[in-house]
C-alpha cells in the first residue's frame, strides 16, 4: 500500500506491506537507524520517536497508522548545521548514556517530557522516564542530563 | 506478524461496512495492545479497520451534567483536559498512570474498554463510576458491560464511540502497580456516586468486579477505618507470578482504603 508522511521535515513515501511496523519503515525503507529495535514487546521505548509532537513507541505502530504525520526521529534532532539540540549536549556532558543502544529512544522521550513538563523535578523525570529502560546506567546521569537539559530548553 | 488488509475508515458507516465484508476484521484504535499481540501472533485478524480517522470518536465534552469522552480520545488526553481535572480529577489520574507515556500518547479509551484486559486501568474507573458506554447501536451500562477476561457485551463488529461519565461527589483511584509492566496488580477505583457507593477492583480477578461489603461499609461511614477486616475471598482472584490470590486479596482492602483516603 502507499504511504507518505514527512520525515525530520521532508516528505517520503514509499509502497509497504499493511503489516509493516513505523519503526520497520523508519529503519529499513528509510535507512534512518538511530531509531533502535531493544525488546520488540513494546516495554523498553529504544523504538522512541515523535510523531505529531507526540512521543510514541514506532514498533507498536504500523507505518499505514502514521499516514500524513509528521514524524521526527533522533537524526532529525539537531539543527541542520548540526549543532545538538539542548537534550544531547546535557546527554553527551552529563554522561547519559553508556553503550548508547537505549540512547535514541530515551532523549526522544526527554524531549518530549520537558516540552510536556518545562521545569521537572527529578521524580517527575524519573516517573516520566518509566517508558525507557536502560540497562548500563543506572539512570542517575540520564536523570541528571534530563534536568540539566530542561533549564535550556 | 501474519500479513492482514488495512482499512482507514473515514466514519463509521464506512468502519462497519468495511468490518462486514473481511472474514475475521478487528478494530485498530490505539493499537498498544492490539499491534502487541499481532507481533507475538496471539491474534491474526483477516482485516485490520483503523478508526483514527473517524471525528465521531474524537473530543471531551460536558454533557448532561456529566463529561462524555470519545471513544478515540488519547490516555494522555483525557490526563491533561482542563475538564477532566476539575470535574472527575479521579479519571484524569487514572488515564495519567496507565502505562508509560508512549503508551498513554497513543492507547485510547474505547480501545482498553474493548479489550477488556483484566489489569487494565479504565475498566475500574467506568464500573467505580457508573459511566455508560455508547456505542453505534446502543447504550450500554457499566454494570452490564464488562463479561469476563478479554469479554465485554459488545456484539460482534460494535463499535464504542464515547464513554459518558457522571460527575461523582468524590472518587479516588488507587493503583498496586506491576514495577515492570506498569499494569495493575490491584486497582481500586471508589467513589461517592449521585446513586450511590461503589467500590471497583481490576488486576485482581478475571474481570473488574465490585465489591458489595466494601460498598455497604463506606456508605455508612466513608472513612478507611470502615474497611477494617472486610477481606475478598481469595478463591476467585487471579494467582501468577506477580502475587498470589491471598496477596491480591490483602493488597485490595490496602488499596481500598488509600484510595477513600485520597478522595477525601
Amino acid at each position: 500500500m502507499k504511504i507518505s508522511m514527512k520525515v525530520n521535515g521532508k516528505p517520503v513515501s514509499a509502497e509497504v506491506e499493511a503489516r509493516t511496523l513505523l519503526v520497520a519503515f523508519i529503519r529499513d525503507s528509510l535507512r534512518l537507524t538511530g531509531t533502535h529495535v531493544g525488546c520488540d514487546t513494546g516495554q523498553c521505548g529504544a523504538c522512541t520517536v515523535h510523531l505529531d509532537g507526540r512521543a510514541v513507541k514506532s514498533c507498536n505502530i504500523l507505518a499505514l497508522q502514521a499516514e500524513g504525520a509528521d514524524i521526527r526521529t533522533i537524526e532529525g534532532l539537531a539543527s541542520p548545521d548540526g549543532t545538538l539540540h539542548p537534550m544531547q549536549e546535557a546527554f553527551r556532558e552529563h554522561h547519559g548514556l553508556q553503550c548508547g543502544f537505549c540512547t535514541p529512544g530515551m532523549v526522544m522521550s526527554a524531549v518530549d517530557l520537558v516540552n510536556n513538563h518545562p521545569n521537572p523535578s527529578e521524580e517527575t523525570i524519573r516517573a516520566e522516564l518509566d517508558g525507557n529502560l536502560c540497562r548500563c546506567t543506572g539512570y542517575h546521569n540520564i536523570v541528571k542530563a534530563v534536568k540539566a537539559a530542561a533549564a535550556k530548553m | 506478524m501474519h500479513a492482514f488488509k488495512y482499512h482507514k475508515a473515514g466514519s463509521l458507516a464506512d468502519a462497519a461496512a468495511a468490518w462486514s465484508r473481511g472474514d475475521d476484521a478487528k478494530l485498530l484504535a490505539g493499537g498498544q495492545s492490539l499491534i502487541a499481540a499481532l507481533k507475538l501472533r496471539l491474534s491474526a485478524p483477516s482485516d485490520l479497520i483503523d478508526l483514527g480517522g473517524i471525528q465521531e470518536l474524537a473530543g471531551i465534552r460536558l454533557e448532561a451534567g456529566g463529561i462524555t469522552i470519545g471513544a478515540m480520545t488519547r490516555h494522555a488526553e483525557v490526563a491533561r483536559s482542563a475538564e477532566v481535572q476539575a470535574k472527575i480529577p479521579a479519571l484524569a489520574s487514572l488515564a495519567g498512570g496507565i502505562g508509560d507515556r508512549m503508551v498513554r500518547n497513543m492507547g485510547t479509551l474505547g480501545g482498553s474498554l474493548a479489550h477488556n484486559d483484566p489489569v487494565a486501568d479504565y475498566p475500574a474507573a467506568v464500573l467505580g463510576l457508573n459511566a455508560t458506554v455508547n456505542t453505534d447501536r446502543r447504550k450500554i451500562a457499566a454494570d452490564d458491560f464488562f463479561k469476563g477476561m478479554f469479554e465485554t457485551a459488545l456484539d460482534a463488529g460494535e463499535i464504542i464511540v464515547s464513554v459518558s461519565f457522571p460527575v461523582p461527589r468524590r472518587a479516588a483511584y488507587i493503583k498496586f502497580r506491576n514495577p515492570a509492566s506498569r499494569y495493575a496488580i490491584v486497582g481500586v477505583m471508589a467513589a461517592e456516586t449521585a446513586g450511590g457507593v461503589r467500590v471497583a477492583v481490576t488486576g485482581a480477578a478475571s474481570s473488574v468486579f465490585r465489591v458489595a461489603a466494601m460498598e455497604r461499609a463506606l456508605a455508612a461511614n466513608w472513612s478507611p477505618d470502615a474497611l477494617a477486616g472486610i477481606i475478598v475471598p481469595a478463591d476467585k482472584l487471579n494467582a501468577d507470578m506477580h502475587a498470589s490470590a491471598e496477596y491480591r486479596a490483602h493488597l485490595i482492602t490496602v488499596m481500598a482504603r488509600r484510595a477513600v483516603q485520597a478522595a477525601n
